[in-house]
């Protein structure tokens, strides 16, 4: 199957998705479900993650900062829009793009294979409603939450590893916080935030739902998820970056 | 009543229900059998509207289903149950929530009301005490009996049981045979079953359809069966020296050469 028939396919399944739905209570019954899964399912690796992303900018930018013409405080600052601009969305999402990734795809896979699907199909279920679409809203609701506690953690790390290290003292890192702060920087993460949701989303429920076979089938079909996302994820950084961040911009 | 006409299945090159034109009838266990890949499955989930068939019509009590909105087939499909070869279960539900789904999806009752109807169908598929379990942790036969329960829970008029008694020992088949059997008298049913299994096209075999190689070969009752000149039917239902003895038998037997109370003293000597 060539990439435009399958693009072809994943946008039939995303119109698919938008039709009367049967009974909302269980739509949204299945939606809370999903938020827990996704959202309060990955908040433990996103943030030890974005706490030692943290950690670890902070220490590796002091070590490159060596001149005595640039002040101390530009290692918060740099650590605050590394962390703001890059590694609580970008890299948080490609964790994100594994661990959820890969549940829905084989979540999806197992329900194909094991005819659960078709079930809900034959009592009369939209199931490309009922089960994909919570799953992408979900996603929508909780990613963008998970990479703003990410931020926040992100620069508490930094801010630990500074002082922990003798790097820099607490005053000097908090006022290096606050220099030349562009608001703009959080609206383009949340933006970045939104966009990879729907594609670390929508993508494995893609692949999930129009699995055939069997059992080493859901596998694959897991793991070309987890690429094609990542792929996708760092495509879409890369032209949000270019339309967003150019020097007009904010 | 389910008529289909003139149904086409392609896949590809492969032309998978070539022609095949049938009655299934109200109130009966309907049979679908054939050996593997005769195309049975396809039928039938052409039937229930899993594929689309490539020309053909069919109907639902006179109603066409093949050109019927999405939004009628919906409906439609609220009065459809089915039994899946593997049951399809859901998983991640205990036994009582996978029976109240359709309750929950498409009915306004309270929860004491679905609890109730829950409780009724389970009693009806003679299973106690397995609410709270997880497919998981029941055996074959219960799965199969619980995939019974949810398939009538909302009274449907039409029953599809794909391969019942697959992965079933031979009593635990007719258990299942005569659920389905009698849960089709009960409540009317146009039962229509895909089977492989010998004992349930003897025992409840009311209008079989034989497919071969994706074409109607024959149709009949179990008790034409006995007496039928297709070669092809007799060399799939009577495949083992036993059952082509005991078709003879049952042969001599209708002859009037056994007695009925199968009497066999006076061959024996």
């Amino acid at each position: 199957m060539t990439v435009f028939s399958h693009f072809g396919r994943y946008l039939l399944m995303i119109k698919g998705m938008f039709t009367r739905p049967e009974n909302i209570r269980m739509y949204w019954k299945e939606f809370m479900h999903q938020c827990v899964d996704i959202g309060i399912g990955s908040l433990g690796i996103v943030s030890l993650i974005s706490f030692f992303i943290g950690a670890v900018c902070a220490v590796q930018t002091s070590y490159q900062l060596v001149s005595p013409i640039i002040p101390r405080s530009t290692i918060a600052q740099i650590v605050r829009d590394s962390i703001i601009l890059e590694f609580s969305t970008t890299l948080a999402c490609i964790v994100l793009a594994g661990v959820i990734g890969s549940k829905i795809a084989s979540e999806l896979g197992n329900m194909r294979v094991s005819e659960q699907i078709d079930a809900l199909e034959i009592m009369g279920i939209n199931t490309k409603a009922y089960l994909v679409l919570p799953k992408i809203v979900a996603a929508l609701v909780t990613i963008p939450l998970l990479v703003v506690i990410g931020m926040t953690l992100g620069i508490l790390g930094g801010r630990v590893a500074a002082i922990g290290s003798g790097v820099l003292d607490a005053t000097t890192y908090d006022k290096g916080l606050l220099q030349n702060f562009v608001p703009y920087n959080v609206y383009f993460a949340l933006i970045k935030s939104y966009v990879f949701a729907f594609i670390i989303s929508s993508i494995p429920a893609y692949f999930g739902y129009n699995v055939k076979g069997g059992a080493l089938e859901i596998g694959k079909s897991s793991t070309k998820s987890v690429v094609v996302s990542c792929i996708m994820l760092l495509c879409a950084d890369y032209v949000l970056s270019q339309l967003l961040l150019n020097t007009t911009s904010h | 009543m389910i008529e289909f006409k003139h149904i086409k299945k392609s896949f590809g090159d492969n032309l998978v229900l070539n022609d095949v034109s049938h009655v299934m009838e109200n109130g009966k266990a309907n049979l679908i059998i054939g050996t593997s890949g005769s195309g049975k499955t396809v039928l039938q989930k052409c039937l229930v509207g899993l594929f689309e068939p490539d020309s053909g019509e069919i109907l639902y009590d006179g109603i066409s289903f093949t050109v019927m909105t999405e939004d009628d087939r919906k409906t439609l499909r609220q009065q459809i149950g089915m039994l899946f070869q593997n049951s399809a279960l859901f998983d991640s539900m205990t036994v009582e929530q996978n029976i109240m789904f359709p309750l929950d999806m498409f009915t306004k009752k309270n929860h004491s009301e679905k609890l109730k109807r829950v409780n009724e169908v389970l009693e009806r598929v003679n299973l106690k005490d397995v609410n709270k379990k997880f497919p998981a942790e029941i055996s074959g036969g219960m799965k199969k009996r619980v995939g019974i329960a949810r398939a009538i829970v909302l009274n449907p008029k039409y029953l599809f049981c794909d391969e019942p008694n697959s992965g079933l020992d031979p009593q635990t088949s007719m258990v299942i045979d005569k659920l389905i059997y009698d849960i089709t008298k009960e409540f009317n049913i146009t039962t229509v079953i895909n089977t492989h299994d010998m004992n349930s096209v003897m025992e409840i075999g009311e209008n079989i359809l034989y497919m071969y190689q994706g074409k109607k070969e024959w149709s009949g009752t179990n008790k034409d069966i006995i007496f039928s000149k297709n070669e092809r039917l007799n060399n799939f239902i009577f495949a083992s020296e036993f059952l082509k003895d005991a078709k003879d038998m049952r042969m001599l037997e209708a002859k009037g050469k056994i007695d009925n109370g199968r009497n066999m003293d006076d061959l024996l000597k």
